[in-house]
């Protein structure tokens, strides 16, 4: 039986890393390459890695940072930040990146996301998108630019529209619940994967072992990601699939 | 140990590289028949798509030289489909070390399942050199739309929509579905075992 994924994601600056809370006020939470491999080791099944850094500086060093952590790490990672071409990704994937995930650059350009799929196949394709609920109930705006620029798409008919083009995968965070700790997205998870039929990983919102226990049993969600609650060691890895275990949730153990 | 990894138009050969060095062994990429001939063992990777990879191989001479090997052969993701017989990805006709056909998954209106297949699922009914009896029921790492069906050459089981053949072997020819090298200490293990056939 094909396992739910339990996902750290690591954002990176300057080669560190870091986790915004509400997407300012970064805090550092360690090297990224030795981190990962301490989550590979306690059970991550997959680990995530945005350059947040990516559009303002040279993307040479994190290319090199991909190699490190392909060359250390024996778990499946996927790596994004700033990718903007088919030439962006050519070095990540080859460097030994699984998968890349595109985000502000796909809402600008949602034609990259039909070139990618078809360049290196729809697998290793995630679009990310990051929404918030502004107005009416389900009305979620996109937003592009880690957060901070609202855009004229909606995260349901944008989440078929990436489906359509070729991607691989959705991972989505509600801006309304990333940093607060109190739940996942309980019901816009449960719309959105209703409507695609490619895996959506959650994100935003997981304060405690409940929260994915609660995503996992109330939505068909694939995956749950987090980042400073692992970081910090408010939840082991262990701990959260061994709680996961108990209520026949299917992880990897 | 000479270990080769045939190189062609296939993506992720360098993380097959990287899981091999974790082992302290070096590879040699190579698409030399001479080179990949007298390898102790080979390694056969692949990500990509059947038909533009199958005609890359024939163009290089490399389908000829790959079923003729006499020393262990282990054939990764689309190399194991690429070992078989047929390929329902663009109809294409494969190697055919396995007399076998490699079908799509089809979710058929089950939304639990879907396509591709990605992620962790177990290993079943092991019998195999290359896997370790305390493997039944571990973990390793998938990612495809496409798989081999059960056979007589079926030496680990997975089931996803239905039981399905997550390796396979014949005679000196292995193959594995799943990805050894992003597969943690299960898919090092087996690694080891290949190299130490």
């Amino acid at each position: 039986m094909l396992k739910k994924r339990i996902i750290p994601c690591l954002d990176i600056m300057n080669g560190r890393t870091v986790k915004g809370i509400n997407f300012v006020n970064l805090r550092d939470a360690g090297d990224p390459v030795e981190l990962g491999a301490i989550y590979a080791e306690k059970g991550a099944d997959e680990l995530v890695y945005l350059d947040i850094t990516a559009t303002h500086e040279g993307r040479k060093t994190f290319v090199e940072l991909v190699k490190d952590i392909a060359r250390k790490i024996n778990i499946p990672f996927t790596v994004g930040g700033g990718i903007s071409s088919v030439a962006d990704v050519a070095p990540l994937l080859n460097n030994g990146a699984d998968k890349i995930t595109v985000n502000s650059s796909a809402v600008r350009n949602p034609g990259l996301i039909d070139e990618l799929a078809r360049a290196f196949g729809s697998q290793c394709i995630v679009v990310a998108i990051d929404a918030r609920l502004d107005n009416a109930p389900d009305d979620w705006t996109v937003y592009t630019h880690g957060g901070r620029k609202p855009t004229d798409k909606k995260l349901f008919s944008w989440a078929k529209e990436v489906e359509e083009r070729g991607a691989g995968e959705i991972l989505f965070t509600s801006m309304d619940h990333d940093g607060t700790k109190n739940g996942f997205a309980i019901e816009a998870l449960n719309t959105l994967c209703n409507l695609v039929s490619i895996p959506v990983v959650a994100s935003g919102g997981a304060g405690s072992m409940e929260h994915f226990k609660d995503v996992f049993q109330q939505t068909p969600a694939d995956a749950g990601l987090a980042a400073s609650i692992f970081h910090f060691g408010e939840i082991e890895i262990p701990d959260l699939k061994a709680y996961l275990n108990q209520f026949h949730i299917p992880v990897r153990i | 140990m000479n270990i080769v990894i045939i190189k062609y138009n296939a993506g992720n050969t360098q993380s097959v590289i990287f899981g091999l060095n974790r082992l302290g062994i070096d590879p040699v990429l190579t698409d030399d028949p001479e080179e990949i001939m007298k390898a102790d063992k080979v390694i056969f990777p692949g990500v990509g798509e059947a038909s533009t990879t199958m005609k890359y191989l024939r163009d290089h001479k490399l389908d000829k030289v790959i079923v003729n090997l006499k020393q262990p052969v282990l054939g990764i993701c689309l190399g194991m489909q690429l070992m078989c017989a047929h390929s329902e990805e663009g109809d294409t006709s494969c190697l055919g070390i396995f007399d076998l056909n490699v079908r799509q998954f089809k979710a058929e209106g089950n939304r639990q399942y879907k396509i591709p297949q990605m992620g962790w699922n177990t290993l079943t009914s092991v019998h195999s050199p290359l896997f370790d009896a305390e493997m039944e029921n571990s973990h390793v790492y998938f990612v495809h739309g496409f798989y081999v069906p059960l056979s007589k050459y079926t030496i680990a089981t997975t089931e996803f929509i239905h039981p399905y053949s997550s390796a396979i072997a014949r005679d000196n020819f292995y193959a594995v579905q799943f990805h050894p090298e992003k597969s943690s200490a299960t898919g090092e293990q087996i690694l080891k075992n290949f190299i130490a056939l």
